[in-house]
């Protein structure tokens, strides 16, 4: 109870800072709890295969396949499936982060995972298509072009900016949370 | 769309691994459920920001801001909308086609649509918990630095 308790703080004090903000300006936060609520319900549709995909992943694939194909020395094949993994991403960015956490427990390569993350993140096919119908095929296809290779610089700065302690570190987290 | 086809493809996949082998499969959902539960506590804050963020700046407040201002302090400002806001895509691409038939540049566009994309500030709580604050404040402030060279190009491009 008393560890339940403490895993759900951050979550406890903001009801509590959120409802004492209702108090104050009722619109802002009935509003506030309304669009969570809305959130909670499209996360709850979103939610399940995410976790699912990750549980069967974790399971079959073998940790010596994901190490040959994505891990150290999987060079430019390991880049360009980190893309093509991350674009056909559905759902909201959040849904990479549990994903990438078996990356790590399978030896993924770092930057790998953090090219994963920014595919994800704004190459995604569905959201590509639907970007293309809504501000026109030139503005989609130009923030495509430029978004691929900054997604590869920005994984290797990061991977410069942190220590290879810092990244066990990780490695050693995602392993420890997802047993 | 695209749920339909996730959920399509995780049923069959399931499928065809409980057919395999049982044990396996029951594993992989003990194991889907753990990490769920694990994370949980900081998706409902994640949860409660979103709507908090959302609740103060609505899309209203968001076209003023986007379509008012011209030239870079406006582009930086729909940048940080952008970094602090978490809109679904079928919500957010709407909403900037809108912006721009409404008189706002396609530099502003492209620094709101490509932050909203790749930095996100009310998500942070989940990237820590798997990544550690330093990355994850790197990563959110490369990716909304980025945004501005997305937008120049944009412009370049486009605009």
């Amino acid at each position: 109870m008393k560890a339940v308790l403490k895993r759900y703080r951050a979550f406890i004090i903001t009801v509590i800072a959120m409802s004492l903000l209702t108090v104050f300006s009722r619109d802002t936060g009935v509003k506030a709890f309304g669009v969570a609520l809305s959130s909670f319900k499209e996360m709850i549709f979103v939610i399940p295969p995410v976790f699912v995909l990750l549980g069967l992943l974790d399971v079959w694939v073998p940790r010596e396949i994901m190490i040959k194909y994505m891990g150290e020395g999987s060079g430019l094949k390991g880049v360009a499936l980190a893309i093509i993994l991350g674009s056909a991403a559905a759902g909201p960015l959040y849904g990479a982060f549990p994903i990438s956490a078996v990356f790590m427990k399978k030896g993924v390569k770092f930057t790998n995972i953090l090219i994963f993350i920014g595919a994800w993140s704004t190459t995604k096919i569905p959201m590509f298509l639907f970007e293309m119908s809504a501000l026109g095929s030139k503005f989609a296809l130009t923030r495509l072009a430029v978004d691929i290779p900054g997604i590869i610089i920005i994984a290797l700065i990061l991977s410069k900016l942190i220590s290879k302690d810092e990244v066990k570190m990780i490695y050693y987290n995602a392993e420890t949370n997802a047993k | 769309m695209s749920n339909y086809i996730l959920y399509g493809v995780t049923l069959i996949l399931l499928i065809v691994s409980f057919i395999k082998d049982r044990n396996k499969t029951k594993t992989a959902l003990m194991k889907a459920w753990k990490s769920f539960e694990n994370i949980l506590p900081q998706f409902l804050v994640v949860l409660l920001l979103v709507g908090l963020m959302l609740a103060v700046l609505n899309p209203q407040l968001i076209s003023r801001i986007i379509g008012a201002d011209s030239g870079w302090p406006g582009v930086i400002l729909s940048g940080l909308v952008g970094a602090i806001t978490l809109i679904p895509g079928f919500v957010a691409f709407p909403l900037a086609a809108m912006l721009l038939n409404g008189g706002a540049g396609y530099m502003q566009i492209g620094a709101f649509v490509s932050s909203l994309m790749m930095v996100g500030v009310v998500t942070m709580p989940v990237e820590i918990k798997y990544f550690g604050r330093k990355l994850t404040i790197m990563r959110n402030l490369l990716a909304f630095l980025f945004s501005f060279v997305v937008a120049f190009v944009i412009r370049l491009a486009v605009g």
